[in-house]
């Protein structure tokens, strides 16, 4: 049955479509706006007339920002905590997500583990016993206080073991009578069964610890060991720093300018976009996965 | 029998164990080290050899003139948030679910989704950047309309509107999708049933899509006054200055402020006390009301 739409109908959708696609464009304007800032000549930026195409087109704020040696320190910082914390944080993951998917009767103490897991999101000691605990384990000034302390993340814990739990037990049952142990049946079974369920949380985890920014902050006690996104607050947001040198100071100063600041901006950003088309195929399935329960 | 049956489960015990090990460590050791709110912690000490002082670091922060505009800011901010991260979602996902055409549905969606996922650094770069009362683009297309720049990130009148509204652009997008979801599981032949009745489209929407909505409406609403306390740290912390203090300064950004710049350490972890104790008596009622009402649970 088709009805033809009114007039009221036909006018509500084209208002509709056309707000729509106006609030999405308003979601990514202000990015092509410091795109466009980062490839314009200093004049015309400082100026205000940059809008959302170059003016006077160069790429000498990327060549200045690109050839800063603690630019490149900090990107490799953020590399080698991108790797080693990604891949740290999934296998902890599945190693806890596993067991805590056994009903109670297969793991003694089940419900137990799980409480004390949760509670953690629950309550925290704060920030500055937490801090004093990363330096009493003697993490600070290293690449392990941005990859230890927040290893486990509960929530992943929780998407991966409710998708465990939608897993048939039958295949195990099968493993275990041919002789499998637990160990099998999680890398033989469970792990190949659940790549989308780990694909989604190994973005999630990629794109969270390229965005973490704080602890570098925090645990850094020299700016040349921040990872990219900490020496990107100091550069783009921070205006007046404690714990530069004068040479740094020097040095923020010449960089504390429109363009290099768009620049620096967009490069940040670009990994995140160039990971979002593969994101998004995965986090809308995630998300509804994540809260369907038995 | 329970030998018997560790024998067995042994494997998954020592699964779990490395994650147990960190948590104990990294989540559970800061909690017995919340004993510096009752201290005059210094470092060299440690947390065995400090100085107990009572309540004393309590008495000294609810004593500065500061600390009930910094909770007052924190709660005004956040329920701001709170109310218009529940309204613009649920009236976005309505309007999209209005769309017929497939390809600029999903093309709005992929916008829309984009800003949750850069971090407050990039979007406060770009923030400050767009909205400069000299040289921002903001300004400038306000300036077409004959208004006065405005100096969003400066004027403690403008300040904690700028966050509400900066945090719905960031992630009013994100949270369409649970709504979404909720819209799609909908079944079609009660619509097709209100058509054959004479239902108008607006009909429809009052008395099938939003009933329909509600359980997650509800679920989300509860569960969202767990954040109370939360006026986002992140934001605030890249947003704000000196000058805005006033108006914008919040618990978190007051502990970092207090307890690692000016190492007052034990004054710190007081704060960040109060903060967790009341957050959790807010969560846990939401947990509870929501297990109530809608059926939720945490695992």
């Amino acid at each position: 049955m088709h009805i033809k739409p009114s007039l009221s109908r036909k006018i509500f959708m084209a208002c509709n479509y056309t707000f729509l696609i106006a609030l999405g464009l308003l979601c990514v304007l202000p990015m092509v706006h410091i795109l466009a800032l980062s490839f314009s000549s200093k004049g015309p930026a400082t100026a205000g007339m940059v809008g959302l195409w170059p003016v006077d087109f160069t790429l000498s704020s990327y060549e200045y920002v690109l050839t800063k040696p603690q630019f490149l320190k900090a990107m490799w910082i953020t590399v080698q905590r991108v790797v080693l914390g990604t891949s740290i944080s999934m296998l902890l993951t599945l190693l806890i997500a596993y067991p805590l998917s056994k009903e109670a009767k297969d793991f003694a103490f089940r419900t137990q583990y799980a409480w004390f897991f949760v509670f953690t999101t629950l309550f925290s000691g704060g920030l500055i016993p937490r801090y004093m605990t990363i330096r009493d384990t003697g993490l600070i000034d290293t690449l392990w206080a941005l990859v230890i302390p927040g290893a486990v993340a509960v929530f992943n814990v929780i998407l991966l073991l409710n998708f465990f739990r939608g897993l048939p037990k039958e295949l195990e049952e099968a493993s275990f009578i041919d002789g499998g142990g637990y160990m099998t049946s999680l890398w033989r079974i469970y792990a190949p069964l659940s790549l989308p369920a780990m694909a989604t949380v190994t973005l999630f985890t990629v794109v969270g610890q390229w965005n973490e920014w704080f602890d570098g902050l925090l645990l850094m006690n020299t700016p040349e060991k921040y990872p990219l996104s900490s020496y990107l607050q100091t550069v783009i947001v921070q205006e007046n720093l404690t714990k530069v040198t004068a040479d740094q100071a020097a040095m923020l100063a010449e960089v504390s300018n429109r363009t290099f600041k768009a620049a620096q901006i967009f490069i940040g950003a670009l990994p995140i976009l160039c990971v979002y088309p593969f994101l998004q195929r995965f986090f809308v399935k995630g998300i509804v996965m994540g809260s369907v329960k038995e | 029998m329970l030998a018997k049956k560790f024998r067995r489960q042994w494997p998954l015990h020592l699964m779990i164990l490395p994650g147990v090990i960190l948590v104990l460590i990294y989540s559970y050791w800061p909690m017995v080290g919340i004993a510096m709110a009752f201290q005059k912690f210094t470092p060299f000490k440690g947390l065995f050899g400090s100085k107990w002082i009572g309540l004393d670091n309590f008495h000294y922060v609810f004593a500065l003139p500061e600390t009930g505009q910094i909770i007052w800011n924190t709660i005004f901010i956040s329920i701001m948030k709170i109310g218009a991260g529940l309204i613009a979602p649920i009236t976005i996902s309505l309007l999209l679910n209005e769309l017929r055409n497939e390809l600029i549905k999903r093309g709005v969606q992929t916008l829309i989704y984009l800003p949750h996922f850069l971090s407050w650094v990039i979007l406060g770069g770009i923030l400050i950047d767009i909205l400069s009362p000299t040289n921002g683009i903001v300004n400038q297309v306000l300036g077409w309309f004959g208004v006065e720049p405005i100096f969003f990130l400066g004027s403690n009148k403008w300040f904690p509107y700028t966050l509400v509204m900066s945090d719905i652009w960031k992630e009013f997008g994100f949270s369409t999708i649970v709504y979404l979801a909720a819209l799609s599981s909908i079944n079609p032949s009660l619509y097709e049933a209100a058509t054959v009745d004479g239902a108008s489209r607006w009909k429809q929407t009052i008395h099938i899509t939003l009933p329909g909505m509600m359980p997650i409406v509800i679920l989300m609403a509860t569960l969202s006054l767990g954040n109370v306390l939360n006026a986002g740290f992140d934001q605030v912390f890249n947003l704000y200055s000196p000058q805005v203090y006033q108006s914008g300064d919040v618990l978190d950004t007051f502990i970092y402020r207090i307890g690692m710049q000016n190492a007052q350490y034990g004054v710190g972890t007081a704060v960040g006390f109060f903060k967790s104790i009341v957050s959790l008596v807010f969560i846990t009622t939401s947990y509870a009301l929501a297990s109530k009402f809608a059926n939720y649970r945490i695992f």
